[in-house]
């Protein structure tokens, strides 16, 4: 290969890993909420994303609703479908020891995928193409208009987010209880709500996540959600758990990682990589990426 | 306008608060003193909610708060100013006083107290956007206690406000708990600095090992032998 194609090639996958990697920020957001929360980690989360996705399949199919509708009523879908699974799942097991509640996060992570195929068949679905897909040249480069609506989408929903959590009440709450719970509790924070409010919007960027994926790979199925979540997971971890900005810089990593190991070596490669990434910053930075703490002095 | 009787607080087997009766008058200061670990911030997480009793009741303006939700009974205007400070570390001065009045919708008002703490606590407010954690200790003390005032309280809970800091910034502190009184907060402090609490104070408790052990005026146990042996060095 010369150098042209070579950097050619370089940048076609940054194209792609980026929008590959917005899909994991999105499902990591979620991760990361629920951990700087309540020091849980949400091993159902990808489930929820896959709940979205078929949230999306039935908007689009069945009530015949177009990308925004649809997205729309996905993530409004899982993020109640979110606050009910913490209800009933999770506020029981509040003060239990860690590892019950984990093992209670992956009771529920099998709950959605089984309960999925029970309702809608193991059968992967065909998700329709809910807008044409116009493929856009840039010199060499390709990019199609599914990664254009994923990137944009992603940003939007993150700036929303950011938005949220920086200066709304309820963002501002989530952040007190986050640092320090009995504090929060101190201040007249409800911290069951703040907690319903945390679960909710995980679990609707997770959704978005689903419909997005749906509509790139045009499949979903009961399964889909495991190897995403993981990897969201890896993500989370990246960006330094519990950190916003942490998780979506953590996701675009690892995007633009699978794609640069997918396209330079093999795709093969690809899932070793993403964990491979992950041993070496946490060798250099054990805390992830954005994880470093404010000095507290007590 | 607080009446705590016969409380009993345990921490799974450990019995933490045995038979604790306590009463705060609208209007006064009154302190509860004693060593490390003699149960005053367990009986402070209590009245607060934080922590459920075993047995007995707590009673606010004539409301049994017994067992009620921690964020309930600060809508009730009870606010405690934790051990320890306990400041939001990550977030700026103003978020953690906007924290503060996290239950009132009144923006106006929440302006206008805000600008009151400001004046109160002028190192503050030239610190307004500074990340709190970055404070020092005397200045995150100030800091809790202007987030609890946030909430308007009428009764307001604090524990240890003089930890670790040094004499001249204790003296501070005192007079500003006392001009909080003097503008019409009830005050229930908690010291180790019996010296100072007593100095400030209407009335005094004295707990031992989760019992109270003396109860009276603070001139009347300033004065009694067995607190200036115990608590007052010599
Ligand atoms: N979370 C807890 N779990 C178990 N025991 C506890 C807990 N918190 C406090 N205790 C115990 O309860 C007793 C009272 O503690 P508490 O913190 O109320 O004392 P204190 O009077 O506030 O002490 P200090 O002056 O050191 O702050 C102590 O024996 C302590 O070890
Ligand atoms: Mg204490």
């Amino acid at each position: 290969m010369d150098m042209g194609s070579l950097l050619h090639q370089f940048l076609q996958q940054l194209i792609n890993g980026i929008s590959l990697g917005s899909i994991y920020a999105l499902i990591a957001l979620g991760y990361t909420m629920i951990y700087g929360i309540l020091k849980l980690i949400n091993f159902a989360h990808g489930d929820i994303y896959m709940l979205g996705a078929y949230f999306g399949f039935v908007a689009t199919t069945m009530l015949g609703f177009s990308f925004v509708p649809a997205i729309i009523f996905a993530m409004v879908g899982a993020a109640i479908a979110g606050i009910i699974i913490e209800r009933i799942a999770y506020r029981p097991m509040r003060n239990a020891p860690r590892i019950a509640i984990l093992i209670t996060a992956i009771g529920v992570s099998f709950l959605l995928e089984y309960g999925m195929m029970l309702i809608a068949t193991p059968q992967p679905r065909t998700f329709p193409a809910v807008f044409a897909a116009d493929v856009y040249h840039f010199g060499p480069l390709v990019v199609n208009s599914q990664q254009i609506v994923i990137l944009v989408s992603a940003i939007i929903l993150m700036a929303i987010l950011t938005y949220i959590v920086q200066y709304t009440k309820i963002g501002k709450a989530m952040r007190a209880v986050s640092f320090d719970t009995d504090a929060a509790r101190l201040m007249g924070i409800n911290i069951d709500r703040v907690i319903s409010a945390t679960f909710a919007l995980g679990s609707a960027l997770a959704a978005a996540g689903g419909v997005l994926v749906g509509i790139y790979y045009n499949s979903i199925d009961p399964l889909m959600g495991m190897v995403p979540g993981i990897k969201a997971f890896v993500a989370a971890v990246l960006g330094g758990i519990g950190i916003i900005p942490g998780a979506m810089v953590g996701g675009i990593i690892l995007g633009v990682v699978e794609a640069m190991v997918s396209g330079f070596i093999s795709s093969t490669f690809r899932d070793a990589a993403a964990f491979g990434i992950l041993i070496i910053i946490l060798l250099y930075k054990p805390a992830g990426i954005f994880g470093k703490n404010v000095r507290e002095k007590v | 306008m607080l009446k705590v009787s016969n409380l009993d607080v345990y921490y799974g087997a450990i019995h933490a608060i045995k038979d604790v009766s306590l009463e705060v008058p609208d209007g006064e200061i009154v302190t509860l003193i004693g060593s490390n670990g003699a149960g005053k911030s367990t009986t402070l997480h209590t009245i607060s909610g934080l922590i459920k009793p075993k047995n007995g009741s707590i009673v606010f303006e004539d409301t049994d708060i017994t067992g009620m939700a921690a964020h309930k009974i600060v809508g009730m205007g009870l606010c405690q100013v934790p051990e320890g400070r306990h400041v939001f570390a990550n977030m700026t001065v103003m978020e953690n006083l906007e924290l503060g009045a996290y239950l009132r919708s009144d923006k106006a008002g929440i302006a206008e107290d805000m600008d009151k703490i400001f004046q109160k606590f002028p190192r503050l407010l030239e610190r307004k956007t500074q990340v709190a954690g970055t404070l020092s200790g005397g200045e995150q003390q100030m800091l809790a206690m202007g987030r609890a005032l946030m909430s308007r309280p009428r009764l307001l809970l604090l524990d240890e406000p003089s930890m670790g800091l040094a004499p001249l910034l204790v003296k501070e502190i005192f007079n500003i708990i006392k001009e909080i009184n003097e503008s019409g907060t009830t005050v229930l402090l908690v010291e180790q600095n019996a010296n100072m609490a007593l100095s400030i104070a209407d009335k005094a408790y004295v707990l031992e090992t989760g019992r109270i052990a003396l109860a009276g005026t603070a001139q009347e146990l300033a004065s009694s032998e067995a607190v200036r042996k115990a608590y007052l060095g010599g």
